[in-house]
Parts: C-alpha cells; structure tokens; sequence
C-alpha cells in the first residue's frame, strides 16, 4: 500500500520544551487513522507541523514521498494536505455556503478572480451545495455561520477542507465540545467520507476513534509510544497505564 | 442591503442604489450654491469608498489612508504647478498610478504585520509624507501650500468655471466611475476572499489562498482610487495644502465611514454627505464648538448604531417589515 503522508524524526522544541521527539508516523493512501493520547502530549503541536504552520527543529515530512518539509501553507493545500481546527476556525459572519465556497473557489484558483461576480460561477455554488448535501447541512446554506448551533458549526468545519478536495485530511478533535448525543451524527459523515481519502484523526471521543479508525497511534510527552489496530492497542498494558486507565469514558 | 457580496450574491443593481445619483443630479440643480460643498462631498465619498475597501471589506484597520489621498493631491498639483501638465485626465491617471504605486511600496512592508503594529505604521507613513511636503518646500510649496495650478478644460472643451459646476460634475463622473469598479470588485471571487481574509485569515491560510498577495493587491487598489480623490480635490480647489496628509484627514475619513457605516459600501455615501454637512451648518451656527456637535453624534452611532446610519435604516425597515 502507498503512503500518503509520512514523517522522519520529526522534532520540536521550544526553548527547553520538548513537545515532539523523534516522531516517525506513516499515513496510507485511505487510511482510517487515529492519532490518541493524553492532553499535552504534543498532538495539535503534531498536527501544524504536518500543515506547515509550525515549522519543525528537525526531521522530514514526505508526501507522497516528496519532501515537503519546506513548503508553506498554502503549498501544500495545493498538494491535496486539508485540515480541520480543533476550536472552530470558520467564517463566522459569512454564509454556510460562502464558507464552503471560499475554499473550492481557492482549490479552483478562481479565488483572485475580479471581474465576474462571484454569484455567476454556479460550478462553484453548485460544487458547494453538494458538498453541503452530503454533510446533511445543505438546508442551512444561506444561514450565516454564528447563528447554527455548534453542532452544525463543526460540520461546517469538516465541509470547508473537503472544498479542497485533499488526498489526505487532518480532523483536529472534530467532535470537540460537541455532546456525545450528536457526536454521533459526526461519525455518520466521516463514515460516508470517500474512501480514497487518507484521514488522520486526533480526538478524546474514545467511543468515536475505536469505531472509525482501522489504526491507531499513541503518543505520550511528544514521543510515540505505540502503533496498532484498535483491538491491539486496547490490549496494551502501557496505554492503559497512561492512558486508557484513568482516561477511558463512556 | 449590506452589499456583502459572496457566492449566493445577487450582482445586479437594484433600483435603491441609483437614488444617490438622483439625488446628487437634483442637488446640482436645485442647490447651485452649494456646488463647491457638494463636489467636497463627492470627493470624500470616494476616498470613503477606498477605504470601506480595505477597512470594512479587508479588515485591514487604517489610521494612514490620507498617505495616498495626499499623495494623489500633490501628484496633480506639481504636474500643473511644477510641470505645466494641466490636462485633468492626464493628472487622474498620474496620481491614480503614483498612489497605487505608494500603496503597494508601503503595503508591501506594512501588510506583514497585523492588529495595532500595523494601525501604527500606517499612522507614521502618512506622518513622514506629511513631514516629506512641509520641508521639500522647492516642490509642494510647503507649509505655503502649492499654488499657481492651472487645471485646462476636460477633453479639451469643459472649462472649470468660478461656480464649479464643472468641477462638480467631473467629481460626479468620476466617483461613478470609481464606484462601478468598486462595487463590481466586491461581488467578485476577489471581494468574497477580502470578506474571508476580514472574518478569519488563519483560514485563508489554510484553505490555501495567497493572503499576503491578496491584501497587498487590495490594498494597492484602495491606495489608487484614494490617489483619485486626492487628485480631484486638487482640481476643484486649485490649490494644495498640508492638510490633506497626516493624522487629521485620515482619522476624520475614518469617523465619516463609521459615522455611515462600515463594509457596505453605501455607508461611504452617506458619512461623508451627513459630516460635512453638519460640519457646514455646525460651523455657521456654533464657529467655535462645531467639533461637539459631530462628536456627540459619533457617539451616539457608536453606542447606539454598530452598523452606522445604514445600520440604524436596516433596523428600521427590518421593523416595518415584519408587522403585519
């Protein structure tokens, strides 16, 4: 199987904080994959690197198997490298659909666009509007994003980084202060995710991760300190020593 | 009617939005005394406009825009002045170029930086372009001013007349012209990206737009069409002084903008008409307390109107609708 994401010894500290050690991780093409552990334990930090917001002390990130550890932002989404936020980073005054529409309107370079008005690209309404269809939130698409309950926000957050189409999708805690009664109306649409599309996901939600992901990662104080399939890793006395022991729920 | 453009946006102008331009047409018939007022007006309504761009739909917050309203407004004296280039086309398109031009330059340094770094160094360019016009005294005339500009007819046929009627239509031409440009660029894809880099530009990043270039574009655009302003305030009043650069004219253009109301470009018509105006009558009636009046109705807008005059019309209409 091919690897879509990859790192190398990837490190980082800050000043005399180390928060990613020696961190070697691969992600394959359609992967279903969970990246667990306790608060602290460098996962967000993990996750802007991959992203290219944190730029890291050392070590490599390989897409495809191409370098691209000295790519910016923006590069990368255009290599297929989409993301979620852990805390809500969305368009908060636009529309539902103007926030799924900047960004496929950006994956389509006609963001930069000044002529035309944006309401006369219907390939791009319509691209939306489907995408919004298959997240069940297409009713909402004119509201604007701070009146939808949080629920909807953080579908919303999902539809903004598959406007980018990625090969590879980083959800940072997706159900993140979502109540476990809606938690599974999250699930329902990663599960309808498409196939070929690698997904790491990092969440607290234990019940979510151990029915979504087919692999799992954990990483403890910035190093991994284990990888296995869930039946694997829910038998490893070490997890549950760090983790699972006092962290399990639900 | 925000004008917030976007994808589901419908571009096409509606029947309100020509009211200002009757009205500006009426007003140059039925208040012909009042012309040299009313091209102020109009030459503020577009510098308003250029900076409802960057501030209401960018989000980039200004306290510098005077930089290029100045900028443009000696551009066009020292073509006349300096130079004997007094063809009024010819100046636009020189202080529209040389402004645009500053703004990129400046914006190019300034756009990196955000939030109360950036409000500052707008701050001190238009300070050290203030200061650059007071001491280059052979060139701008200084604290003087510049005077001895001649502005020929436009196309060579419509001569600029003691009672400013032409100069009251050329700033009407031009601000129309001004404001089709800018509104169109609004509902564009460009527009709606401006509205995405103002609510969220950790976003922007990460959907994988060019924020940095995009910004800069803007705010190029801004800098010229302020340029534009600047050069038809020269035109009108055949004279340029220091007040059009520094702290005062950039902080009153940003009180006109809340004053009408930000982001929804028609606050930029109505700021500039309600402050002069007051300005005007307050001056007449109260010479030395004028500046309370305007303050006491800054304030109350700001406590009471967060969407400005337009805010306060919306809310209005918004109540007459929903009774039955």
């Amino acid at each position: 199987m091919s690897i879509a994401l990859e790192t190398r010894g990837l490190c980082k500290s800050f000043g005399a904080l180390t928060v990613a050690e020696k961190i070697d991780f691969r992600l394959d093409a359609g992967a279903r994959h969970a990246l667990i552990g306790p608060n602290g334990a460098g996962k967000t930090t993990f996750v802007n690197m991959l992203t290219g917001r944190l730029a890291p002390s050392s070590g490599q990130i390989l897409m495809a198997g191409d370098d691209i550890t000295a790519l910016g932002q923006a590069a990368r989404v255009k290599l297929g490298l989409g993301r979620t936020f852990q805390i809500n980073s969305l368009f908060r005054n636009l529309s539902v659909l103007d926030n799924v529409a900047l960004s496929v309107a950006e994956r389509r370079g006609v963001g930069g666009r000044m002529w035309r008005p944006a309401g006369a690209y219907r390939e791009i309404r319509e691209e939306s509007l489907s995408l919004l269809e298959t997240l069940g939130i297409a009713g909402d698409a004119g509201v604007r994003v701070l009146d939808l309950p949080y629920g909807k926000q953080r579908l919303v957050e999902i539809a903004i980084a598959l406007g980018l189409n990625p090969a590879v999708l980083l959800l940072d805690e997706p159900a993140a202060g979502v109540p476990s009664m809606e938690s599974a109306r999250i699930l329902q649409v990663l599960d309808k995710l498409p196939e070929e599309i690698a997904i790491l996901i990092i969440e607290h939600d234990m019940d979510l991760v151990f029915r979504f992901a087919r692999r799992i990662t954990v990483l403890v104080q910035g190093e991994v300190l284990c990888e296995g399939t869930p039946v694997e890793i829910a038998a490893d006395k070490r997890v549950h020593q760090v983790y699972l022991g006092e962290g399990r729920h639900g | 009617m925000t004008h917030s453009g976007g994808y589901n946006a419908d571009a096409r102008i509606r029947w309100q939005e020509w009211l200002p331009w009757l009205a500006a047409l009426a007003a140059f018939f039925l208040l012909p005394e009042y012309l040299s007022l009313g091209a102020r007006i109009l030459i503020y309504i577009l510098f308003a406009l250029s900076l409802d761009l960057v501030l209401g739909y960018a989000g980039v917050i200004t306290l510098g825009h005077s930089a290029f309203f100045g900028f443009g407004a000696y551009v066009a004296g020292i073509l006349s002045a300096k130079l004997g280039i007094s063809d009024p086309m010819l100046q636009l398109v020189a202080a529209a170029l040389g402004a645009g031009l500053l703004g990129l330059g400046t914006g190019a340094i300034i756009l990196r930086t955000s939030g109360l770094t950036l409000l500052m160094l707008t701050l001190a360019i238009t300070s050290v372009c203030l200061e650059i016009a007071n001491k280059a005294t052979p060139v701008t005339g200084g604290a003087d001013g510049l005077s001895g500009i001649v502005i020929a007819p436009i196309l060579g046929s419509f001569k600029f007349d003691m009672f400013g009627k032409t100069a009251y239509l050329w700033c009407l031409v031009v601000l129309f012209g001004a404001w089709w440009l800018i509104r169109r660029l609004i509902y564009s894809p460009f527009g709606a990206t401006l509205a995405g880099l103002r609510e969220n530009g950790i976003r922007m990043h990460a959907i994988g737009a060019p924020v940095y270039r995009r910004l800069l574009i803007a705010y190029g655009l801004s800098a010229m069409f302020a340029g534009i302003a600047g050069a038809l305030l020269t035109q009108t009043n055949q004279f340029v002084g220091l007040n059009v650069l520094g702290f005062e004219p950039a902080g009153e253009l940003l009180v006109m903008l809340i004053l009408g109301g930000v982001g929804r470009i028609y606050g930029a018509f109505i700021g500039p008409v309600v402050y002069l105006i007051a300005q005007d009558q307050l001056a007449k009636q109260f010479p030395e307390y004028w500046y309370l009046g305007i303050g006491a109705m800054l304030v109350v807008v700001v406590l009471f109107a967060r969407g400005g005059l337009l805010g306060i019309a919306d809310g209005l209409i918004a109540r007459l609708r929903s009774k039955p």
